[in-house]
């Protein structure tokens, strides 16, 4: 099979939609954010003028237009460009866009695809590092997919402009370079399918995002100590995959959880409790989350390294659980 | 002054202005014998919402605010099923989910309603950059108070929709007026630095309007302009209708100040009471449009009331349908929350 970057399956993802579906409109122009593979963006609006629409500064506005356009006929994909900018437009994305369907007793529904850039990129500060997806998860009526390779970007990009809910999509900036096997013919990934994306006996760590490929690499390391982890991504948080999570956990007994939010509130947190609830009596050690500290992104890298959750956190953390 | 329409359009804008007259004072009656949480009333607007949603056609779509019975109304929403999702019913459009801030009914072309101050400005705007993308004929009317030009959603969505030239009409409601105040000059009373709402507009280059939103036949004339400038590809026209608050309308839990409305007073100004003589001889929209459909001879004294008898008993029967419908069963919370 070939192989593709997790960039180019995105816009070979968005390419796909405009060319087999004419309400899809796209709004906004940072899928890639600003790293080197954001010309294949600007390539596809070349060939797509009147499908694009450059938005002006303006994020509750063109958010707003973008949800009355999807209850209008329309199947927009829009995009906030780094996550931290979707705060400008939270009115119209959890007051509107989440309650619309529920509100109408059913009579609406509000197609369209929200795009953020999540999580550390680097040197974003605390304005710029936003993993807002545990914010958006707290407000019913959004479904909430976090891809973690290139199969899984373009699978589930798929499945969210084909639903009649607004489905919000975070990328993380730092996987965009990632190669993986994406197959030429056409294909979706059903939403609340969790992936095993390593199979593993010891430890659980139930992965998102970025986080995926850090327990990923971390799980390489352990296993050379004779450490056998599992590595479950739910791919989507609503829906969500419970019965992946807790079937693992009850093979493995242990539990840890990589996940970029903030700890209090957090996808992590609530992982956690769904496992505490519904799982306890596999648990043969306590929880361990590996997450971001609770304070704003700082700038400077050692102190940005200090608060994010890294490899060298999840491989810690799966040692302790397994003493 | 009436607007230029056939006599038979003309009736039906006063049928409709009663009906939602006195759809709203039942509710204000039923509200004072049960707890039905706090709504809003569009008392004395009546004038304003009739003459300009009666132009909309099919596939139009209108975004309303918190004050939105009379413009569901003014499109066709059956009363008894606006009362029963205002009760919580399950034979309301929305089956009990959204109550008096959300109604809405996709079939009459109402696909949400924002309670939230500036909530709809974008919304409405996003809906004619969906009929400009798809390449359809259709309108959209974005119908909001004068309070919704403090909020910065205003701003960011006149912008977009003035860009584009999009086919929305942003018909402000400004009911800001008080009724001595209107009187003595005074303008406005919305926390606004601008003195003249119009500025908001100006500077994006959008058409306005200004018309006394009690005036059917300045209403419908301001419409049809901007109806005609959007379905040409002309854009977008900001309309301001000028109201007078109703006395009734001061707080959450609206109070019928006036009493229930009696038309003879349009005909009969003996019949006027001093309290509030001023609301009944000058300002309520209603009596207002009655004195001059009567004087230009399109309808006798007796044809009104019988017409508003078939209302009143109308709206009657609505209120016990809906007080007699079920609640949804408890459980129903869970579901709808996607699609």
């Amino acid at each position: 099979m070939r192989t593709l970057t997790y960039g180019q399956a995105l816009v070979e993802g968005l390419r796909e939609l405009i060319e087999s579906d004419e309400r899809i409109h796209i709004m906004g122009q940072y899928f890639l954010g600003l790293t080197p593979q954001r010309a294949l963006v600007g390539e596809l609006a070349a060939e797509h003028p009147s499908r694009f629409y450059y938005p002006p500064i303006a994020e509750l506005g063109y958010v707003g237009t973008a949800i009355g356009a999807a209850m209008a006929g329309l199947r927009p994909i829009v995009d906030l460009a780094t996550a931290s900018f979707m705060f400008q437009a939270f009115a119209q994305i959890t007051n509107e866009m989440a309650n619309i369907h529920y509100m109408s007793g059913g009579q609406t529904r509000v197609p369209m695809v929200l795009h953020f850039n999540h999580g550390i990129r680097g040197g974003g500060a605390a304005q710029h590092s936003h993993s807002p997806q545990a914010m958006l998860w707290n407000t019913p009526g959004i479904e909430i997919m976090l891809p973690s390779t290139p199969y899984d970007v373009k699978g589930l990009l798929k499945t969210a402009a084909s639903t009649d809910n607004p489905t919000a999509w975070g990328d993380h900036v730092k996987l965009f370079m990632i190669e993986g096997e994406v197959p030429e013919d056409d294909y979706s990934i059903p939403f609340g399918v969790a992936d095993i994306k390593r199979k593993g006996t010891d430890v659980t760590i139930v992965a998102t995002s970025l986080m995926v490929q850090r327990a990923l690499a971390a799980a390489e390391k352990l296993a050379a100590d004779g450490i056998d982890v599992e590595i479950v991504d739910p791919r989507t948080l609503v829906p969500l995959d419970e019965d992946a999570i807790l079937e693992s956990v009850a093979k493995t007994g242990r539990l840890v959880v990589a996940d970029e939010c903030h700890r209090s509130c957090g996808a992590g947190a609530e992982f956690s409790a769904i496992v505490a609830e519904k799982a306890f009596g596999y648990l043969k050690a306590p929880i361990r989350r590996v997450v971001t500290e609770d304070v704003p992104i700082p700038f400077s890298p050692p102190m940005e390294e200090y608060v994010e959750p890294t490899e060298a956190k999840i491989i810690q953390a799966v040692r302790e659980v397994v003493d | 002054m009436l607007a230029n329409l056939s006599r038979e359009q003309i009736v039906e804008q006063l049928r409709m202005a009663l009906l939602i007259r006195r759809f709203e004072e039942e509710l204000i009656k039923l509200a004072g014998d049960r707890d039905i949480g706090h709504f809003h009333v569009y008392i004395g607007q009546e004038m304003t919402g009739v003459p300009a949603l009666q132009l909309l056609q099919p596939g139009d779509l209108s975004f309303t605010t918190h004050r939105n019975h009379g413009h569901l109304l003014a499109r066709g929403v059956p009363a008894r099923q606006m009362y029963a999702e205002i009760l919580g019913k399950e034979t309301g459009m929305m089956g009990g989910r959204g109550g008096t801030l959300h109604l809405c009914s996709m079939e009459h072309g109402f696909p949400t309603t924002s309670s939230a101050v500036g909530g709809a400005t974008p919304l409405a705007t996003g809906a004619a950059f969906a009929f400009k993308q798809l390449g359809k004929d259709r309108v959209s009317v974005c119908l909001f108070g004068d309070g919704a030009l403090e909020e910065g959603s205003w701003h960011e969505s006149i912008n977009i929709a003035a860009m584009e030239r999009l086919a929305v009409i942003f018909l402000c409601e400004n009911n800001s007026l008080e009724a001595l105040g209107q009187k003595a000059g005074e303008y406005p009373s919305s926390t606004l630095a601008a003195t003249d709402l119009i500025d908001l507009v100006k500077p994006f280059g959008v058409p306005t309007i200004q018309v006394d939103g009690c005036d059917s036949g300045a209403v419908h004339s301001a419409m049809t302009t901007a109806l005609d400038r959007a379905r040409t590809g002309g854009g977008s026209t900001f309309i301001e209708a000028r109201t007078v608050r109703w006395p009734g309308n001061r707080p959450i839990w609206p109070a019928l100040l006036t009493g229930e409305t009696d038309l003879a007073m349009a005909w009969d100004s003996s019949l006027i009471p001093d309290e509030h003589r001023v609301w009944h001889a000058e300002q309520d929209a209603v009596l207002r449009f009655l004195r001059e459909i009567i004087a230009a001879g399109l309808i006798e004294s007796d044809a009104i009331l019988a017409m508003d008898r078939e209302i009143r008993s109308e709206m009657k029967a609505g209120v016990e349908f809906a007080l007699e419908s079920h609640y949804p069963p408890a459980e129903s919370a869970l579901d709808l929350v996607l699609a």
